[in-house]
């Protein structure tokens, strides 16, 4: 079978102090091969252990994790990330960047030559191949770390806030790229953000996380993702029930974060 | 303190011209035009102009202090007194007294001098002559050729008419002249305002003995030599340093084991002074090239091992995460991810450590050595050769900067990432 599914996964974190922290409860979800989920939640609802444990740089303690048919135990080339920034190797050239996974296998020059031209034409930094990473914008970082994730051919790919940093104009186009890349390559993407309009736009399925402890609130499936393919995400923003979802999800989690301050003043 | 107002003085003047004519020639760039200055560090750029003057004010002072031949006459401050000069004195005994007349010959040290030949004159006070070299000053027994002397109880109780008892001055023309606990005057030259080429020689002076030495060595060993020993010593203290020091600083950066086996090590050894070290290594290794490699093997040790450590720790674990993701295995990570990532640390140690080197080895060599740089300067100040002295700490001075530059050229070429990630 392929796609990844997430059975029932907790993770609990001991404090020093004695005390606890449930980051994740019993989380199970089933992502078929080639869709993209979006999660959002308010900070600390553990939606970042939910990609670490997924990209394989945290055990989960307990609840298993199974992508096309093998348990998930670590890191591995099938799982590509990309980062919110500083994750590009800053000593590298843009070309060493995207090739660094086709040369840590060992593949052939000629052949990942190939691949980094390719990729880096569907990036469009074709001329920015020779320039060093740090002379690049942080629009442009973004895309040689989306570039050089794809070079690997991974099955999933894991995105923690890849647009985070970027300005709003930056983004949009991002935004689209993303979604142009979904379709044309058809990996399974999750990808985490902060904003919901992203999450809308991007998001094949979207789930809201809660948090204390973390779980899944909320899922749906959505038809922008399919829409902005081919149209202009600001026409996509136009659709009827873009507006009503949006509203309806910041409510959700404006009241979520309203319950984590309540909380603490009551305890206070 | 005269010398510390003319500075001050040549500091304000240059300030208050250059400011001036800078403001006169109308340059505006950015810097310029911004109101905010004080507090703005970025505003703040060394003055080109200040830089340059105060280099050359540093060897003004030192040529009008000196006399140097370098400066115009009127430049120089006030030299020695040299010349013949006179001074009477009035000797009493028995109750008569007599006047008698000293000729003083002050001449350069390096230029002996005979006292010269004086007519004895009238009374029982002849008149006497001596030669006395500037920077010195003499004894004069007036009472040697006089008819009462000191054992018939002459004693000399005024000078130039001034009357003087033991222990008091009285000043006189190109000098002064002070009547000892015993009864004697004693002449002392005018010394001027100039330093004695003793403590200072003039620039000039230590240019011609810098020729001198390159061209006929200094103690056996030409200066090359000296120099390039002292080099030799930190760059294979530095070196041997580095390799023990970097895989030790990557195995703590790496491993808890090693981090908590080590740790107590490194940092109780990083604040003890390579100097507090040296006596013990003379025990232990004496005084040879050996002793000294392994002094500038533990000053760059722990330098270089702290710093590959906080390379390594200083590794984003994202990048780490990224690399992982992408496939690579324990060893390509160390070969591409954390090695050239702790490289801009690894510079910086490498230059402090250079520099703490170049330190250990003179002061080592001060101490106990038969070549090298600081053994030239402890020989040279031993035998009071101050020229060669200030230029071995001259040279000392300009292999340190150049080490320096050197490191930094270095990191520029081969870290070129440095503080951009």
């Amino acid at each position: 079978m392929t796609g990844l599914s997430i059975n029932s996964l907790s993770m609990r974190f001991d404090l020093p102090n004695g005390s606890h922290v449930q980051a994740l409860q019993d989380v199970s979800l089933d992502l078929k091969a080639g869709e993209l989920l979006s999660v959002l939640g308010p900070s600390g609802c553990g939606k970042t252990t939910l990609l670490n444990i997924v990209a394989g740089f945290l055990a989960p303690t307990s609840g298993e994790l199974i992508l096309n048919g093998h348990k998930v135990t670590g890191p591995d080339a099938e799982r590509g990330m990309v980062f919110q920034q500083g994750a590009l190797f800053e000593w590298m050239s843009v070309r060493e960047n995207v090739g660094f996974g086709p040369s840590m296998k060992g593949t052939p020059k000629a052949e990942k030559d190939e691949t980094v031209d390719h990729l880096l034409d569907v990036v469009g930094l074709q001329d920015f191949k020779e320039k060093a990473v740090y002379e690049l914008s942080g629009g442009m970082q973004q895309r040689v770390a989306l570039a050089r994730c794809l070079a690997n051919d991974p099955d999933v790919i894991l995105m923690d806030e890849p647009l985070g940093a970027l300005d709003a104009l930056t983004r949009e186009k991002m935004q689209s790229l993303v979604l142009k890349l979904w379709k044309e390559t058809g990996k399974t993407i999750i990808l985490i953000t902060h904003s919901v309009e992203e999450a809308l736009l991007l998001g094949e399925r979207l789930i809201v996380m809660a948090p204390r402890p973390g779980r899944i609130h909320t899922e749906y499936r959505l038809p922008f993702a399919d829409l902005g393919v081919n149209a202009d995400l600001r026409e996509v923003k136009k659709h009827p029930d873009f507006g009503p979802k949006r509203e309806e999800i910041l409510n959700m989690i404006w009241d979520m974060e309203e319950e984590i301050m309540g909380g603490k003043e009551n305890a206070a | 303190m005269i010398p510390l107002l003319i500075y001050v003085t040549i500091f304000v003047a240059a300030f208050f011209i250059v400011t001036k004519v800078v403001q006169g020639a109308g340059l505006k760039d950015y810097t310029s035009l911004k109101t905010v200055t004080f507090g703005d560090e970025s505003a703040v750029r060394p003055n080109r102009a200040a830089g340059i003057i105060s280099i050359l004010t540093i060897f003004l002072m030192w040529g009008i202090f000196t006399g140097s031949s370098l400066l115009p006459g009127f430049l120089h401050a006030p030299g020695p007194y040299e010349g013949t000069t006179t001074f009477t004195y009035t000797a009493e005994a028995n109750g008569q007294s007599d006047d008698a007349t000293v000729t003083v010959v002050v001449h350069p040290r390096e230029i002996s001098t005979d006292a010269p030949e004086v007519d004895p004159g009238d009374g029982f006070a002849k008149n006497d002559s001596a030669a006395i070299a500037q920077w010195r000053s003499g004894l004069i027994r007036v009472d040697r050729n006089d008819e009462l002397g000191r054992d018939d109880g002459a004693t000399v109780v005024a000078v130039n008419g001034q009357s003087i008892a033991p222990g008091q001055t009285v000043a006189v023309d190109g000098g002064t002249v002070t009547l000892s606990d015993r009864g004697t005057p004693n002449f002392e030259p005018a010394k001027g305002w100039q330093m004695e080429p003793l403590y200072l020689p003039a620039p000039e002076a230590v240019w011609t003995r810098t020729i001198e030495v390159v061209s006929s060595g200094f103690r056996n060993f030409t200066l090359v030599e000296h120099l390039g020993y002292s080099l030799f010593r930190v760059i294979v203290g530095f070196v041997i340093g580095a390799l023990v020091g970097i895989p030790l600083g990557y195995a703590m950066g790496l491993s808890d084991w090693f981090r908590g086996w080590f740790d107590p090590i490194v940092e109780f050894m990083r604040p003890v002074p390579p100097l507090a070290l040296i006596p013990l290594v003379i025990i232990w290794a004496g005084i040879g090239e050996a002793g000294k490699i392994i002094l500038l093997f533990l000053a760059a040790l722990w330098i270089m091992a702290i710093a590959a450590r906080s390379g390594v720790s200083g590794v984003k674990i994202s990048k780490v995460h990224a690399a992982y993701s992408l496939g690579a295995s324990k060893w390509q990570i160390m070969r591409h991810v954390i090695i050239p990532n702790s490289l801009p640390e690894i510079f910086t140690g490498a230059r402090v450590a250079m520099g703490v080197c170049w330190g250990t080895v003179v002061a080592a060599e001060l101490v106990a050595a038969e070549q090298g740089a600081g053994m030239m300067i402890m020989t040279a100040s031993k035998f009071q050769n101050t020229d060669i002295v200030i230029m071995g700490i001259i040279l000392i001075g300009v292999i340190g900067f150049g080490i320096d530059m050197l490191m930094r050229w270095a990191e520029r070429m081969l870290v070129p990432w440095k503080g951009k990630g």
